[in-house]
């Protein structure tokens, strides 16, 4: 009853009030919490050790906004000296006319110029208020207006597969359905083809991976199947 | 209608559940849900958020909000219910609520609301705790930070004998029966809800709390396993 360490092995199944390791030997990182003695989890997902943070991958949730992350989001609002963008997370995001364009901005410009309502943006969240409310950056030239293309949403917590090992799933992606394609952390993709058909493969592909994210060798996996499905097309 | 010693009128005994059916996953467009079935009752739950909570005034500036909406369908009960919140669905409501915000780290989640939706298309008694069983199991589902399940059950006592889970029937029993819907979660030890509608003795209550008690922990676990089950190798829909 007093063997103190970890219970389970490291990326087994975990539910909510699970009892992960006894002991003050680990310490309660992310979808855990301490109860005495004990470390618990407080979601359902995988047991996931580093060094002695013990903590959780969610396998299920809303996006909740941190410090640095990359999204995509459609302006829902303009003030005087602000967007409002949706970022499908609790709170729509804010960003301020200061933080808007490497151009520099007249204080009484016409804002729905540079972003009207409707447009997907790409952006940073620069901070995340302790109410998860966000405020977005889009100073930096990697950021922009994204043109029309295909928005496709995925559950956030399958995004980290979608981007692979250092990138390496969107580059298959972009290779064999030849589309340019940016993932937001928040769950939402834009896939631009020059064709309508690569578009609809892609959007076809990015849910195979969703369906799939807990199996291993997934790039190889969706490398084969655009072949297939490329090829059926041909052959009818 | 005679009434045997130790057998009940659907033949089981004091202390023996209805038979329970659980699912976590049936409504694709909310973040989490869940059906319960516990005999002939039913609830369907869905739980969406967190999300934006309005109206503005309601909002609470250091935790979140845990609402919860108990609808009794129409076709739910015999005699066809008036649709639409009644005061009994309000006060259910409320009851669901204050049982299920104790499991919830709703710190995290300040000025937000997380809805809980509680649907029952089938009625024939414990329809709060059948709809906090599947509420419980929905919340888990939506992937929000949680303490530990919760397990609700109703005891109760008919005549002198004290019993579990008891069906319309038995409530309506000639003799006065006395019904005692609890809710508790076994990982934080803290029993959430306790309801009494009757008359019993001090003694009797005791027994029916621990009939209860045990009752939820068993609920508990069957939980547990299904979402465990659903989960299996990091697998979602």
């Amino acid at each position: 009853m007093t063997k103190n360490g970890i219970l389970l092995e490291e990326r087994s199944v975990v539910i909510p009030g699970e009892t992960l390791a006894k002991g003050m030997d680990y310490l309660p990182g992310h979808g855990t919490h301490r109860v005495k003695e004990e470390v618990r989890s407080s979601l359902i997902g995988l047991l996931d050790v580093k060094g002695s943070v013990l903590k959780i991958i969610p396998l299920k949730g809303v996006y909740i906004p941190k410090e640095g992350d990359k999204v995509i989001g459609q302006v829902t609002e303009i003030s005087h000296n602000s967007w409002n963008i949706e970022i499908n997370a609790p709170l729509t995001g804010n960003m301020y006319i200061a933080e808007a364009s490497k151009s520099y901005i007249e204080s009484d410009a016409d804002l729905s110029r540079y972003y009207d309502v409707g447009d997907y943006v790409y952006a940073e969240v620069i901070s995340v208020g302790r109410d998860n409310f966000s405020k977005l950056r889009m100073k930096n030239r990697m950021f922009k207006k994204l043109e029309p293309g295909l928005i496709i949403k995925v559950s956030p917590v399958k995004v980290p597969r979608l981007i692979g090992k250092r990138g390496s799933m969107v580059k298959t992606l972009k290779e064999k359905t030849n589309c340019s394609l940016i993932v937001g952390q928040n769950g939402l993709i834009w896939v631009k083809g020059k064709k309508r058909e690569d578009e609809l493969l892609a959007a076809k592909a990015i849910k195979y991976v969703e369906r799939n994210a807990h199996l291993s060798g997934l790039t190889e996996a969706v490398k084969q199947k655009i072949g297939e499905w490329k090829n059926g097309k041909n052959k009818k | 209608m005679a009434k045997t010693k130790n057998k009940r009128p659907d033949g089981r005994k004091p202390s023996e559940m209805r038979k329970i059916e659980m699912e976590a996953g049936v409504i694709p467009n909310a973040v989490g849900s869940a059906r319960f079935k516990i005999g002939d009752t039913e609830a369907i739950v869905g739980v969406y958020g967190p999300r934006e909570l309005h109206p503005r005034k309601i909002r609470l500036a250091d935790q979140g909000l845990l609402q919860c909406n108990y609808d009794l369908m129409s076709f739910s009960v015999s005699d066809r219910k008036r649709p639409g919140p009644s005061r009994r669905d309000r006060e259910l409501s409320l009851v669901s609520s204050n049982a299920l915000s104790n499991l919830v780290f709703l710190d995290k989640y300040p000025t937000q609301v997380i809805d809980v939706f509680i649907q029952i298309p089938q009625a024939d008694a414990g329809t709060r705790c059948a709809g906090i069983c599947a509420a419980s199991l929905a919340l888990a589902d939506a992937g929000i930070p949680m303490k530990g399940l919760a397990g609700s059950i109703s005891a109760g006592a008919i005549g002198d004998t004290v019993v579990l889970d008891l069906t319309k029937e038995e409530e309506d029993w000639a003799d006065g029966a006395t019904d005692i819907p609890l809710t508790y979660s076994p990982k934080t030890g803290f029993i959430t809800h306790l309801q009494l509608d009757g008359e019993i003795s001090k003694k009797n209550l005791f027994k029916a709390i621990d009939m209860g008690v045990k009752a939820a922990e068993k609920i508990v676990d069957m939980q547990e396993k299904t979402l465990k089950e659903k989960y299996k190798g990091g697998a979602v829909e």
